[in-house]
């Protein structure tokens, strides 16, 4: 889990081109949108595209993302338990 | 926004002229007038718009102008290219915003407005290697009408890597590991590079007016032996004779099979002191944006920089100021400026 978790953050860094921000900076509970890292509604379009493509996760239901991109933590979880490659 | 880095007091004293086949613009940093959010979602054509557009904002004392023009040959060609390679690699899954939203021409008139929350006329045009005149032609047109008092207008353009390589393999770009420059040009293609140049017209002369925007004339075809012939209708128009203009800038960008056209033009025009700008910064759809740019510090200083003389002709008092350029015996444009 500790290592899909800095694997995300990697990933969600190169895949926002979040500049100046590295993967200590961020922190497993912080929260990814608002006040935490700040990402709007267009990275959460790319965060879908990234769960399907990096991790064959298909999200059906929209309304499922508020709670899964709540943090790395949370998102670690849900991938751990439904990704299919 | 050029190689030789932001316009500024001293660019003409420190620039160097450039002979690589691409050449990069000087990036400066935009985090002073762009948020971080925004800026990591923006290419490089994005950036150097909104730095170019606010440069010419702030020389011109204006906060937000009645209308934005945009001149581009590819637009935003690296999103373009980055959205495209998408859908070819993943099959076309997994397709991403990001990239698609900025990838359309009209991305960076769209952006600049934005941030300035300038809701007036908006527009870009795509006429490759006339892009620019167009937006010109337009600017003018707007104010002459009354429509506008002011206009926002300039030419941006951006690297990108798919296209460019391309470019270089038809030989429109001189290829890798030739260093020539405009003056010792003896390969074919040209050196390219990238870049954003923006100005504000008026209807009023200010303190601030660098120079007067007489006329901008703009022809898709005309043969060699024509093109004199063009210029001196031109200057007629204008009330004008080719013995008139005291200052030629041409776009001369040592293209062997096409600085032909050049040639008649500096016979023609007898009294001027033949300009040229491409050495400084390089070949674009949109670079002869530079030249106003050029003509105006000109006007405004009353002589030219050695480092923009093609030929050693007198310099004499300036007050016509012809620009003319073509991009492979396509695309002509002719400006007249005239100091104010």
């Amino acid at each position: 889990m500790v290592e899909l978790k800095e694997e995300l953050k990697g990933k969600i860094i190169e895949v926002l081109n979040l500049e100046d921000v590295t993967v200590g900076d961020i922190q497993d509970g912080d929260a990814l949108f608002g006040d935490g890292l700040g990402l709007d509604s267009i990275d959460a379009l790319e965060l879908i595209v990234l769960l399907d493509k990096e991790y064959g996760i298909k999200l059906s239901d929209p309304k499922q993302g508020k709670a899964i991109f709540k943090s790395i933590e949370t998102m670690a979880a849900y991938i751990s338990e439904n990704r299919t490659k | 926004m050029t190689p030789q880095g932001i316009w500024r007091p001293s660019f003409f004293e420190e620039a160097v002229p450039i002979d690589s086949p691409i050449t990069a613009a000087i990036q400066p940093s935009y985090k002073a007038l762009i948020p971080p959010a925004l800026i990591r979602r923006m290419s490089r054509g994005i950036k150097m718009g909104i730095f170019a557009a606010q440069q010419a904002l702030d020389e011109a004392g204006v906060s937000t102008p009645e209308a934005i023009i945009v001149g581009t040959g590819l637009g935003c060609s690296e999103d373009s290219e980055k959205f495209l390679r998408t859908i070819l690699d993943n099959d076309e899954q997994f397709l991403t915003p990001t990239s698609f939203i900025q990838s359309t021409h009209n991305t960076v008139a769209a952006q600049i407005a934005l941030r300035l929350a300038c809701q007036g006329y908006n527009f870009t045009y795509v006429n490759r290697s006339v892009s620019f005149e167009s937006g010109m032609l337009d600017a003018m047109l707007q104010i002459h009408s009354g429509e506008v008092a002011n206009v926002l207008v300039g030419g941006v353009d951006e690297i990108s890597d798919h296209t460019y390589s391309l470019l270089q393999r038809i030989g429109y770009i001189k290829p890798d590991g030739v260093n020539e420059s405009i003056k010792t040009s003896q390969t074919q293609g040209v050196n390219y590079a990238e870049g954003a140049t923006f100005f504000l017209l008026s209807g009023e002369r200010t303190a601030e007016s660098y120079a007067e925007l007489v006329d901008v004339h703009i022809i898709n075809s005309v043969g060699e032996d024509e093109i004199t012939a063009t210029i001196s209708g031109f200057l007629q128009g204008n009330g004008l004779t080719s013995h008139d203009i005291d200052i030629a800038i041409l776009g001369i960008n040592g293209d062997k099979a096409f600085d032909s056209y050049y040639f008649p033009v500096q016979e023609q025009l007898t009294n001027a002191d033949v300009l040229y700008y491409k050495h400084l910064i390089g070949q674009y759809d949109s670079c002869s944006a530079f030249a106003p740019a050029v003509a105006a510090t000109v006007a405004k200083h009353g002589a030219a920089q050695p480092i923009l003389r093609w030929q050693g002709r007198p310099q004499r008092p300036v007050k016509n100021i012809l620009l003319y350029n073509q991009y492979r015996g396509k695309d002509h444009s002719l400006l007249l400026v005239r100091t104010c």
